[in-house]
């Protein structure tokens, strides 16, 4: 870097990580409106995806100021290339059947909260003070996910075929959520961020639990698909971007 | 408005010396401006009439959902996303309060679903229209949201208690959505040359549609003598037509926008915009499915139901075991 400003990158990182998440996540949970199972679904899925969407404010606006060239939330959002996007794989993966997006949104949400929890006492402050206002959401959206995967696990024949086939598919790519590499253990020393393998140990626990009361049964075996973290995405991603970054891109500049 | 063309009982309202007693009890406390509340007696006319008039405004919202919707994904900032998405969401709230209020008239979702998908029911032909860009979000906001709260802010007077109090509360959000619209207009207009002409060319699209919203003329209006006695409608198509037209000028020229429509000008003797006429041939025919998204809307509604069935189906098998399992433990 040629600048003179001395971004933390580790902190950097996780802060790109956390929003990227929330962002692309959103960015598919959002697709969903109008098009959902029942008016109740609708509004639901849009909530998760407005409670997405402020905290990838929160996220990549600290970001924005950690790494200290003047970047906004929005140039961060719509103005970076997939390589340099940073969410896990799972994220982007695409809606699918209903199964599909709802059992992404659990495996995710069962990861998210107990790591939001945890970055509660980052001592980094300003990473605290964004994962104390999120966790209260967060809660509620793994309310709502573990109770939809048990009852529609747990309901007809067809919808446990459905959730077992999504479950099957999206699997493979929970283990990056609590997969550490060089950043998460640097910021695990410096008290920054949670030790992912202990996350990681009670994020197996749950899952058994609560898909077991499904009555559905993961491919624990399967090997992890990851990547994200570190800018290796699947072929999704670009067509998202493409999508979400058209106007900024078009017409480069303007306001709106 | 939301609700066009409703059909009421097509009779003229009978004088109050042609009424059964109950019905000159009701007339007298509609006249009286007491509520009608939902197990109190009601001319059968008055209950079909409503239970189309409400459930159209439902459907409205339901599949007013999809040409906002179109553009959650490509919102061109994060504010921008948040906004939109609590938007639409919104306009699901109101779906859900309205066919709320038309289920205590004796109908239920799943029956109004049925002839919304199998085109039996109408929705506004506002929602038959493309959103080609961005600026057809803000030209929604401004113009359609415009429109729907004129004719909601009388509907709060209704007659018929839970469609009145669902008007209030709808009332609160509707002006939020308008002003979002406005300021995504402010913003393309005060931005490059391509984006205002991006905000013109929304205008000069959705101008007639959103005048059209208000329904036929008055003179072509054979419903609404009856819904006016009954309060059901308070004010007449025209009316609003045209205090929407007064209200809009102004707010066009505020943004540097020219109203497409060659025959506008300021009339002093009735204070008030005279316009030209409508193409009344294009909103017949967007009413009787011909319009440029009439399929699209339909089918998309149509996707998400049948799509969804194995979903609503896994809860209610969920639920039966549930009870069972309690049953078998008790």
């Amino acid at each position: 870097m040629t600048t003179a400003v001395k971004t933390d990158l580790a902190i950097f990182e996780l802060a790109l990580r956390m929003g990227d998440n929330a962002l692309i996540l959103a960015q598919r949970v959002g697709a969903w409106c109008g098009h959902a199972p029942v008016l109740e679904e609708d509004i639901a899925l849009a909530n998760v995806a407005l409670d997405l969407i402020g905290q990838t404010k929160m996220w990549l606006s600290l970001a924005g100021e950690i790494e200290g060239r003047g970047r906004t939330a929005d140039d961060l959002a719509f103005l970076r290339d997939a390589r340099a996007y940073r969410n896990v794989l799972l994220a982007e993966q695409p809606n699918g059947d209903f199964a599909h997006t709802l059992m992404r949104q659990f495996l995710f949400d069962a990861w998210h909260h107990p790591m939001l929890l945890a970055l509660k006492s980052s001592c980094e402050k300003r990473v605290a003070y964004i994962a104390g206002k999120a966790d209260k959401v967060v809660r509620y959206h793994l309310e709502r996910s573990e109770d939809l995967v048990i009852r529609l696990g747990d309901g007809s024949e067809e919808s446990r075929e459905r959730m077992q086939a999504a479950l099957d598919a999206l699997y493979p790519f929970a283990g990056e959520l609590c997969a550490a590499d060089a950043i998460d253990s640097e910021l695990a020393e410096r008290r920054i961020a949670p030790d992912l393998s202990g996350i990681g140990e009670s994020y197996i626990a749950y899952l058994k639990r609560t898909l077991g009361e499904a009555t559905l049964n993961a491919p624990w075996d399967a090997a992890t698909r990851k990547g994200g973290k570190n800018g290796m995405h699947t072929e999704e991603l670009g067509y998202i971007l493409a999508e979400m970054q058209w106007l900024q891109r078009a017409y480069p500049g303007a306001k709106w | 408005m939301y609700a066009q063309m409703v059909k009421s009982t097509g009779e003229r309202p009978k004088t109050l010396d042609e009424m059964t007693p109950e019905e000159r009890a009701f007339q007298q406390r509609v006249d009286a401006d007491i509520k009608i509340e939902p197990k109190e007696w009601m001319p059968e006319g008055y209950r079909k009439t409503l239970v189309r008039q409400i459930s159209q405004h439902a459907h409205s919202e339901i599949v007013g959902q999809l040409p906002e919707g179109n553009w959650i994904t490509r919102a061109p900032t994060l504010d921008r996303k948040a906004i939109l998405i609590a938007k639409v969401q919104d306009e699901a709230g109101h779906g859900l309060y309205l066919y709320c209020a038309a289920e205590t008239l004796g109908v239920s979702r799943d029956e109004m679903t049925e002839q919304l998908l199998s085109g039996k029911a109408k929705y506004s032909s506002i929602f038959n229209y493309p959103t080609l860009t961005w600026a057809d979000i803000g030209a929604i906001g401004w113009l359609v949201d415009g429109a729907a709260i004129m004719n909601q802010v009388q509907l709060q007077k209704c007659s018929y208690g839970p469609y009145s109090r669902a008007m209030i509360r709808i009332c609160k959000e509707e002006s939020f959505h308008q002003r979002q619209g406005y300021d995504i207009m402010m913003k393309l207009c005060a931005g490059t040359a391509e984006q205002k002409e991006m905000a013109q060319d929304a205008l000069n699209r959705w101008w007639q549609p959103s005048l059209m919203m208000f329904g036929p003329s008055d003179k072509d209006s054979v419903h609404s003598a009856q819904s006016m006695a009954w309060k059901i409608k308070p004010m007449s198509n025209d009316e609003l037509r045209q205090k929407f037209v007064d209200q809009t000028v102004p707010q066009a020229e505020y943004l540097g926008l020219k109203i497409p429509d060659p025959d506008l000008k300021w009339n002093e003797g009735k204070k008030g915009y005279d316009f030209g006429e409508i193409d009344w041939n294009e909103f017949y025919e967007v009413l009787r499915g011909n319009g440029p998204c009439n399929k699209e809307r339909l089918d998309a509604r149509r996707k998400a139901w049948d799509d969804g069935a194995w979903f609503r189906d896994g809860l209610m098998a969920h639920a039966q075991k549930a009870k069972a399992r309690r049953l078998a433990a008790e």
